[in-house]
């Protein structure tokens, strides 16, 4: 039973970050590498001021406050999209592809990089991130606290998607030249999805954290911000429930393929080198709805 | 200032440099002509360390593991061609992303499978173990000047044939305008398919030069290609020349921040804080001069020429 | 303010080729001003300028009396300069309702309302209907762009144009890919459509020019060589070696 409880509360977790990668691969056409940066920021935002908070260092950033570790994931999740996202996206194709790599690499080293918080070994906390009323060392409460935010992000997607800014993205994924001489600043349109996703993402990172207790740089890892992607395109790009539906896929991929075999993620890579080369059009094709 | 220390890191520079540069050649000119991204670039790169690997002690001879492991290299870039490039040619990017993703994800536990999770480390031969004295009490080990050598020779040779025969031209040629090239009866397919083996071979031979120092390991791979990315994005897609000036740029700021970034910090930083933030700073150095360059020339330093 | 546009020694060269040369350029407020030349002659290049995609080597562009030269793209259309592509170049993936939705002022203007549901205004819905039925694309409200024929898109990059309130309106070869029946509706429109726009039109179609313009600036290797009516224009013996006997 705990298993499955377990293996429900990472999917909505994953699911959530797929939502918020939903929005600018999916809506705005812009194809992110990276995300997984995000979850990694919002992991480290409460594994770092737990750190603290059980084992001293940096007073004012110790804390196991549910409330505090949430804010310092947006605001670093944010920083990080606003900063990055200034660059990144006055590229396209894949050369956006290739530095939003990059950046995750970056954040990537960064964290292996300090020593402190465990660096390529990562970082135990054995606390978790307190919120008035609930216990998320308790998994049942754990799950519906995950499975609530998944429910919270579908519903704030949907009324973005349907907003006028939801209009624009489409706008700007469709026909962006088209959109620039209708008089739409469309860097900064994009750039505020990309913050807003990043941001969606750090907060899957929260919980991620949460979950896991142990966190590592390997959070980050390029590898993760592909299944991340993988999830988006096959779920259904620029849909509410695709994301979700993408998660379920990965997972259960995931979870027959690794009791087949502990190298699962060589089945896993033939699969998708099939339904690239095999699918009508391309996985690219799918992101053109 | 250990002028001695400088030049060491200098030299180390270079030689990462001229690593970079084997690798970023092949995966620049992959895209600038073929218009095809080749994430698993960096995966041939590890099967060059580890075929090479293994064969030094089939063969016990390091050298002659490198010559026999080249042309290996070389047939595993030209069925990776045929297999996995060739088909998606006509797609977008983004399929070539994803499929070469998925390229890694195989070859990389393929290689967990056939090698085990550890690294191996190759023996170096006794006369390319040792120290050259370049100057009065500077010695620098052998095998690092050989690297270097060696990658500046690879550069030099793609620089002369790209630029100078006839190869080249239909190179260029078949880069500014496929179709033209291929009304002239030059076989398309064989070109790209010599550019993509070029490409890995060059990516292979850099694994084997970098593996007697820091042994063949798993990771290698996936450390260097998001590197190799940086260097063509700066050089310029597609510009030989770019990821050479782009590639020792970056293999100098990369040595040189981790080694003198805390020294650089000490002048007007606490001792601690220096020794705190130099790390993460200079781990973080090659994206920041990559940002900065990207914000004045948004196509690298040697853009490519419109089609 | 007589001269909606003005253009004053623009010079623009790429490389060694010289795509515009000196070009001087008046544009009356509320004219149909056609611009006609041979391929080659620097129209996109002119066009791009206009628009702020590119900026002149030298000269200067003014709109309505400002200096708008350096000025780029999406704020040149945010001071009222709009124009279609000659490639149709619509939002294919959306409907006809929402292409004309995102040329309106509104949606530019309220895209920070992020829980406004955008199709919920009045104002907007009356809109999306003047412009239709001005275009005769009245029935096509709800239906996807891509299930429109060609002529269809042309008519709707018509209306998304009048959706803008664009004092200046710019027409990239509007009868290109059209066939002669669309063609005479697509000339009866811009009929319309005169004097409640400024309209400059760049056109091959010398019979749409003829039947449309108020006058004519012929550009032939980026100089203009003759300006004024379209019987003018027809004598003058410039315009006719340019063209070699076209007209």
């Amino acid at each position: 039973m705990s298993f499955y409880l377990d293996l429900a509360t990472r999917l909505c977790i994953l699911a959530i970050a797929a939502v918020g990668l939903n929005l600018i691969l999916g809506y705005g056409g812009m194809i992110s590498f990276g995300h997984a940066a995000y979850l990694g920021i919002g992991a480290y935002a409460v594994g770092i001021p737990a750190h603290h908070w059980l084992y001293g260092g940096l007073d004012f950033l110790a804390t196991t406050n549910g409330f505090m570790h949430i804010t310092i994931a947006i605001v670093i999740s944010g920083l990080f999209a606003l900063l990055t996202g200034l660059i990144c996206l006055k590229t396209k194709g894949v050369y956006f592809i290739m530095i939003t790599m990059a950046f995750s690499q970056m954040a990537y080293y960064l964290f292996v990089s300090i020593e402190e918080y465990g660096g390529d070994d990562g970082l135990v906390i054995n606390t978790r991130s307190e919120i008035p009323l609930i216990s998320l060392d308790d998994p049942i409460q754990m799950f519906f606290v995950s499975f609530l935010s998944l429910i919270f992000f579908m519903w704030l997607i949907h009324l973005i998607t349907k907003s006028n800014f939801g209009l624009i993205l489409k706008g700007i994924k469709d026909n962006e030249a088209r959109m620039i001489s209708l008089g739409y600043n469309v860097y900064l349109h994009k750039l505020i999805a990309f913050v807003f996703s990043g941001i969606i993402c750090g907060f899957a990172g929260v919980l991620l954290g949460n979950f896991m207790t142990f966190i590592s740089p390997e959070m980050i890892d390029w590898a993760r911000s592909g299944e991340l992607m993988f999830m988006v395109i096959l779920g259904g790009v620029a849909t509410v429930m695709g994301p979700l539906f993408g998660a379920i896929v990965f997972i259960i991929l995931e979870e027959i393929l690794s009791s087949i075999t502990i190298y699962w993620h060589l089945p896993f890579g033939l699969l998708l080198i099939a339904v690239v080369l095999f699918f009508k059009g391309g996985l690219s094709s799918l992101l053109s709805k | 200032m250990d002028y001695t220390l400088l030049l060491i890191q200098v030299l180390n520079g270079l030689q990462l440099g001229v690593l970079l540069f084997l690798v970023a050649s092949g995966l620049t000119l992959v895209f600038g002509i073929l218009d095809f991204v080749n994430l698993a670039h960096g995966s041939i790169y590890m099967l060059g360390a580890f075929i090479c690997a293994s064969l030094t002690y089939i063969l016990e001879s390091y050298l002659l593991a490198v010559v026999f492991s080249l042309p290996i290299i070389g047939i595993i870039g030209y069925v990776f061609e045929l297999f996995l490039a060739r088909p998606l040619y006509t797609r977008d990017h983004l399929d070539h992303v994803l499929g070469t993703f998925g390229a890694i994800l195989v070859i990389d536990t393929a290689a967990h499978l056939i090698w085990g999770p550890a690294g191996i480390a190759i023996p170096l031969p006794d006369y390319l173990d040792g120290q050259i004295s370049i100057a009065e009490n500077i010695e620098i080990p052998t095998f690092r000047l050989l690297i270097i050598a060696v990658g500046l020779t690879a550069a030099f040779g793609l620089l002369w044939l790209v630029n100078f025969t006839r190869l080249g031209m239909l190179i260029r040629a078949g880069a500014s305008n496929r179709t033209m090239v291929a009304a002239l009866g030059i076989n398309i397919r064989s070109l790209f398919a010599i550019v993509f083996a070029l490409g890995a071979t060059l990516a292979g031979l850099a694994g084997m030069l970098i593996a007697p120092i820091t042994e063949a390991s798993l990771g290698m791979g996936n450390n260097i290609i998001i590197t190799a990315f940086v260097v063509i994005i700066v050089g310029g897609i597609g510009s030989v020349k770019g990821a050479f000036v782009a590639a020792l740029l970056i293999g100098l700021i990369d040595t040189l921040g981790r080694a003198f970034l805390d020294d650089l910090f000490k002048i007007f930083m606490s001792t601690t804080a220096a020794e705190n933030s130099a790390p993460a700073i200079s781990s973080m150095s090659i994206y920041l001069i990559m940002a900065l360059i990207l914000s004045f020339k948004p196509k690298g330093l040697f853009p490519p020429r419109l089609r | 303010m007589h001269d909606i546009l003005k253009l004053k020694n623009l010079n623009k060269k790429f490389g060694g080729v010289i795509a515009t040369k000196n070009l001087t350029l008046s544009i009356l407020n509320g004219e149909l001003h056609a611009i006609i030349g041979p391929n080659g002659a620097g129209k996109t290049t002119l066009v791009s300028q206009i628009f702020g995609q590119i900026f002149p080597d030298s000269g200067q562009i003014f709109f309505q009396d400002m200096n708008v030269t350096q000025v780029s793209e999406y704020k040149k259309s945010r001071l009222g300069i709009n124009r279609t592509f000659q490639i149709t170049s619509v939002m294919k993936s959306l409907t006809v309702s929402e292409n004309i939705q995102l040329a309106t002022n509104t949606v530019q203007d309220n895209w920070f309302n992020f829980f406004k549901v955008s199709n919920n205004q009045d104002y907007i819905f009356k809109k999306i209907d003047f412009c239709l039925n001005q275009v005769g694309l009245e029935k096509a409200i709800n239906q996807p762009v891509a299930n429109l024929s060609h002529g269809d898109c042309r008519k709707l990059e018509i209306a998304m144009a009048l959706a803008s309130d664009a004092q200046l309106l710019l027409l990239d070869e509007p009868m290109a890919g059209l066939g002669p029946t669309e063609t005479k509706e697509m000339i009866a429109l811009l009929n319309k459509l005169k004097g409640q726009q400024t309209i400059l039109l760049i056109e091959h179609d010398m019979d749409a020019v003829f039947a449309l313009a108020d006058r004519i600036s012929v550009l032939v290797s980026g100089e203009i060589i003759a300006t004024g009516d379209p019987d003018k224009i027809r004598r003058d013996s410039a315009v006719q070696s340019a063209y070699l006997g076209e007209m």
